[in-house]
């Protein structure tokens, strides 16, 4: 991993977030609801609607607009939210706080269940244990998170009352509170990613287990534990870096959803109340950091795999 | 043609997802005619009826029968969900062709594009673009279909570069055959079978995409018997009767694992020599 490389992907980050921001603007500029009139309300005078407007420049060419928003963007300041009219920027930074501990906890919970799964699958292949990830993979990928949120909310909250069926804890005033709040989100943001990174694990670990390498630690007599821990598992694991990564995308996306059927003040709620308002500061900022943080979460992926695997060489 | 679908009946997974579908097909033909009252007919003395004679899979919060909303309701669901694939994966397949026949800076300036746009996670582009396009089930279709252009784009354009250094599209070029003539005529019809392979895992996809629209209130509108839709209204009367919730929720997996299967069927029978 050589520094131009490390700086290559620095600069494919930047022309990322450049692109998205293009993207996110130019689609909210385009977006029917006069800012103006969002502002003041249908019945407000032409004049102070005039007077809106030249404060928030909107009378601007659309390129300086674009300019003026991304410069201030690129120090925090994402302007005020037509809601509420707090700045935009701290509030949607405390919600992003709020919705990566959930994907984390989401991403860790998966781990735990899907490595062990996948590899039992690999070990097993043919046999019931296989079928059944098989089986569970299949319907993994077949239920959006919205109906897998609703149905386990109908299960563990209303029938069986194990859980609060939706609201937020801060884990630093209670821990506790925070972990059964927690739970059926991230157990809901985990099973899609289990479906995934479970096959992922399985084949990866296959074609490993046909390797030569894997041949002749058994033909020198070692365990079969051994075997499978010390040199399977170590290398059926590391493309499941990437696709980890990539699935980060997926639970960025369904954080919205899962946010929104959980009562979360995540960045995905504020997103979903920012849509539905029409606020379109709030758009913006909620829409370019989720992207930001996703591209960060791939280049990182990158490096840990460079990091992991001593074959690889940036250059 | 015959020759795949016998192959296809072969493998497990492609005979029951094409079972699957021919249900699913029936129910978006001929649901009107096959539902066994008016989706629309309100019956207050049945608010909530449970699963039995009268109503096979119950009533719903206003006596409505829930299998009928379902029949009917697959006519507002998957052909949407097909129409967005099939857009996407036109406006991705000619992408992808055209980058791959183009090559050098080109190439590398789309494919970073289309990367940078895929940092956008696809939910939320698609929630940005019906924000901005209105609400509706149309263009709920509109959105995913741009959302699932680049990756098609990706996909098409890896095949497209293999099938670049084939001796027919260098034929082609030395003919003195026109760009467009090259991608759409020469390029395009090899590269499709991988991308009808890869369009057919979308289907899923685009169904669980174009319900959670639906679920979030910007895809599909009241009193659209959509199936997402119609989680969402039931979500409040979980209590009184899980039914109306349940059913159209295993609708939709059951739509999308129909498309996962006949997508993985086809794969196999495509490529019949990888066993796993």
């Amino acid at each position: 991993m050589s520094a131009s490389w490390l700086l290559r992907r620095l600069a494919l980050i930047l022309y990322t977030v450049f692109i998205v921001s293009v993207l996110v603007f130019g689609i909210t500029q385009a977006l029917p609801a006069d800012a103006a009139v969002t502002l003041l309300g249908e019945n407000a005078t032409a004049e102070a609607l005039n007077a809106i407007r030249e404060r928030l420049g909107l009378g601007d060419p659309i390129w300086w607009q674009y300019l003026r928003w991304v410069g201030h963007a690129a120090t925090g300041d994402f302007g005020l939210s037509m809601r509420t009219g707090q700045p935009v920027g701290p509030e949607m930074l405390t919600a992003l706080g709020r919705s990566l501990l959930l994907a984390v906890a989401a991403i860790l919970v998966m781990l735990v269940i899907a490595v062990p799964l996948g590899m039992l699958a690999a070990v097993r292949q043919g046999k019931l244990a296989d079928m059944a990830t098989g089986l569970i993979s299949y319907l993994g990928v077949s239920f959006p998170e919205f109906v897998t949120a609703t149905l386990l909310a109908m299960l563990l909250a209303d029938t069986l009352q194990w859980l609060p069926a939706t609201g937020y804890v801060s884990p630093l005033e209670d821990f506790g509170g925070a972990v059964r709040h927690l739970a059926l989100p991230v157990l809901t943001a985990s099973l899609i990613l289990v479906a995934h990174v479970a096959r992922m694990v399985r084949s990866e670990t296959l074609d490993v287990l046909h390797s030569d390498y894997i041949r002749a630690a058994r033909l020198k007599g070692l365990p079969e534990r051994t075997v499978l821990v010390r040199h399977a598992l170590r290398n059926a694991l590391l493309p499941v870096v990437t696709i980890v990564a990539l699935d980060v995308g997926y639970l960025l996306g369904g954080i919205i959803v899962i946010e929104e059927i959980f009562a979360i003040p995540g960045i995905g709620r504020q997103l979903m109340v920012a849509v539905t308002a029409r606020d379109l500061p709030s758009i913006q900022a909620g829409a370019l950091i989720m992207s930001a943080t996703y591209a960060v979460a791939n280049t990182l992926a990158d490096v840990a795999y460079a990091v992991l695997d001593k074959r690889i060489r940036y250059d | 043609m015959t020759d795949l679908l016998r192959r296809l009946m072969r493998t497990p997974q492609g005979a029951i997802g094409l079972i699957l579908l021919a249900v699913l097909a029936a129910a978006c033909l001929f649901g009107p005619w096959l539902a066994p009252h008016d989706p629309e007919k309100m019956d207050f003395l049945g608010r909530f009826r449970s699963l039995g004679a009268q109503n096979w899979f119950g009533a719903d919060q206003f006596g409505r029968d829930v299998l009928s909303r379902l029949l009917v309701g697959a006519r507002s669901t998957l052909p949407m969900a097909l129409a967005a694939t099939l857009l996407g994966t036109v406006a991705g397949a000619v992408v992808g062709t055209a980058s791959a026949y183009l090559g050098g800076r080109w190439d590398e300036a789309i494919m970073r594009t289309i990367d940078a746009v895929m940092a956008v996670p696809g939910l939320l582009l698609a929630l940005l673009l019906v924000s901005t396009l209105g609400n509706g089930a149309g263009n709920a279709m509109i959105a995913i279909a741009v959302t699932f252009a680049p990756g098609m784009a990706r996909v098409t354009r890896a095949v497209a570069l293999t099938v670049r250094g084939q001796d027919y599209v260098k034929s082609a070029t030395v003919r003195g055959e026109s760009a467009s003539w090259i991608i759409f005529r020469e390029m395009l019809p090899n590269v499709m079978a991988p991308v009808v392979i890869e369009a057919t895992i979308r289907v899923s996809f685009a169904v669980m995409l174009f319900a959670t629209l639906s679920f979030l209130g910007l895809g599909a509108q009241p009193p659209a018997s959509e199936w997402g839709l119609m989680v969402a209204e039931a979500r409040q009367y979980v209590h009184q009767a899980p039914w109306i919730l349940i059913a159209p929720s295993l609708a939709i997996a059951l739509t999308a694992i129909a498309f996962n299967l006949l997508g993985d069927g086809l794969r196999d029978a495509m490529n019949p020599r990888d066993e796993r």
